[in-house]
């Protein structure tokens, strides 16, 4: 049995066990670290920066960063919420993300993430850019104009055996999912929509057809609760 | 003792739909609390055309032509404290998914070459029509803001919570249920 040691997080004493990251321990503790690219089923990669905590006065990502016994962790500080809040705002503007029109509204954790650090405008000046939207599929369609390269898609199909999403391109504006296809459209791919890419989406880009909005907006996921209570009760459960 | 001098509250709507006017409106019979301790400068509440100088504006809607931007920086010059009301004025909303499409080729398809217009339609060009911009901005892009408030509308409930506490003094906070983009 591995030796049971703690660290302390914001106050509270968090046990883990060797190998655990900071993120894993903290919220198998009940507290929430916000988190954007991390999912609990996949080699976390640290891209997104949301989970940036500060480990004895250094900023290092929670989801890539193993507990060590003593270690003095900050977490929900004003400091770090700020900084969040920020690259929430740079998500934001640099995509399309129309919420009102969204099917993924009240289930997406951008936005879900985005409330529970109280983001109340973008701040910056918006990208608009143009990004394609593929209905090529029967079951599925791709919207890119929410997509925020958190390459989970990629992950999840790899998991599957299969190549359909790749993170390509360079640069600010370069950069960007491709489908693995001559045409470049997802009809054209191997993905079937039981594959684990078709649900793993954290926002509004892979949205099966047809059941948009078989769940009424005020009935949904995030409605209910803050992200923050519904993450921890996920890793809890 | 005489009652406080009441806040006077000037609203408008710019590339917006009016619904968060409407939602506005929802607070219901909350509005005979407010009108105790706000009067109404121009808004199309009071149907007043011009803004005086005003402790509050509220600002529904994006800025997509030259006018929304007079009026925009009229209010700005006018109202001690500024507000974005809703998702239009928040981040352009609706009319902004017009920004990645060329305003000429969008123009020319609804007015000359979409089907079921009368022959020989045009694009409006009468010199009291204001010119539209090539993109919408939200209206942060234009002025400087002081508070935002999201939604599409803000529910009559966030709305109440947001000028309540802006009155009251209190920087205004949501929380979960009341903050909401859609």
């Amino acid at each position: 049995m591995s030796e049971k040691t703690t660290f302390w997080l914001d106050g509270a004493e968090i046990p883990f066990t060797a190998g655990q990251t900071l993120l894993e321990a903290a919220r198998r503790a009940g507290h929430y670290i916000p988190h954007l690219c991390w999912h609990p089923d996949y080699k976390p990669h640290g891209s997104c920066k949301l989970c940036t905590v500060k480990v004895d006065g250094r900023f290092v990502s929670a989801c890539t960063t193993l507990a060590q016994a003593g270690a003095h962790v900050e977490n929900r500080t004003a400091e770090l919420d700020d900084m969040r809040r920020t690259l929430l705002q740079l998500l934001f503007v640099e995509g399309n993300h129309f919420c009102p029109s969204c099917e993924k509204s009240g289930q997406c954790l951008l936005q879900a993430t985005a409330y529970e650090l109280g983001m109340m405008s973008p701040h910056f000046d918006h990208f608009f850019p143009n990004r394609p939207v593929d209905a090529s599929h029967p079951e599925v369609m791709l919207d890119f104009n929410r997509c925020i390269l958190c390459s989970l898609c990629e992950q999840a199909a790899k998991r599957d055996g299969k190549f359909t999403f790749v993170m390509g391109g360079r640069g600010m504006r370069g950069r960007r999912v491709i489908l693995n296809s001559e045409s470049g459209r997802l009809a054209d791919t191997d993905f079937s929509s039981t594959d684990h890419a078709a649900h793993v989406c954290p926002v509004g880009v892979i949205l099966k057809k047809r059941v948009g909005f078989a769940v009424p907006y005020g009935q949904r996921r995030y409605d209910q609760a803050p992200v923050s209570l519904l993450d921890v009760a996920e890793a809890i459960k | 003792m005489n009652a406080p001098a009441k806040l006077r509250i000037a609203t408008a709507s710019l590339a917006g739909c009016f619904g968060c006017h409407m939602s506005f409106l929802d607070i219901d019979e909350r509005l005979l609390e407010l009108i105790d301790l706000v009067e109404f400068d121009r808004t199309p509440l009071t149907d007043i055309k011009t803004c005086h100088p005003c402790d509050l504006g509220l600002i529904e809607g994006g800025v997509c032509n030259a006018e929304n931007v007079h009026v925009l920086r009229t209010f700005r010059q006018n109202c001690k404290t500024l507000v974005a009301i809703g998702a239009c004025a928040v981040n352009g909303g609706l009319p902004a998914q017009r920004n990645h499409l060329d305003l000429r080729d969008i123009l020319e398809t609804i007015y000359e070459t979409e089907g079921g217009l009368a022959r020989g339609t045009h694009i409006p060009n009468d010199p009291e029509l204001p010119l539209p911009l090539n993109r919408v901005h939200p209206i942060h892009e234009i002025v400087k803001v002081d508070y935002f408030l999201p939604g599409c509308p803000p529910s009559a409930d966030a709305i109440w919570k947001f000028l309540t506490d802006l009155i009251a003094g209190r920087t205004p906070t949501l929380g979960h249920g009341l903050l909401r983009y859609d």
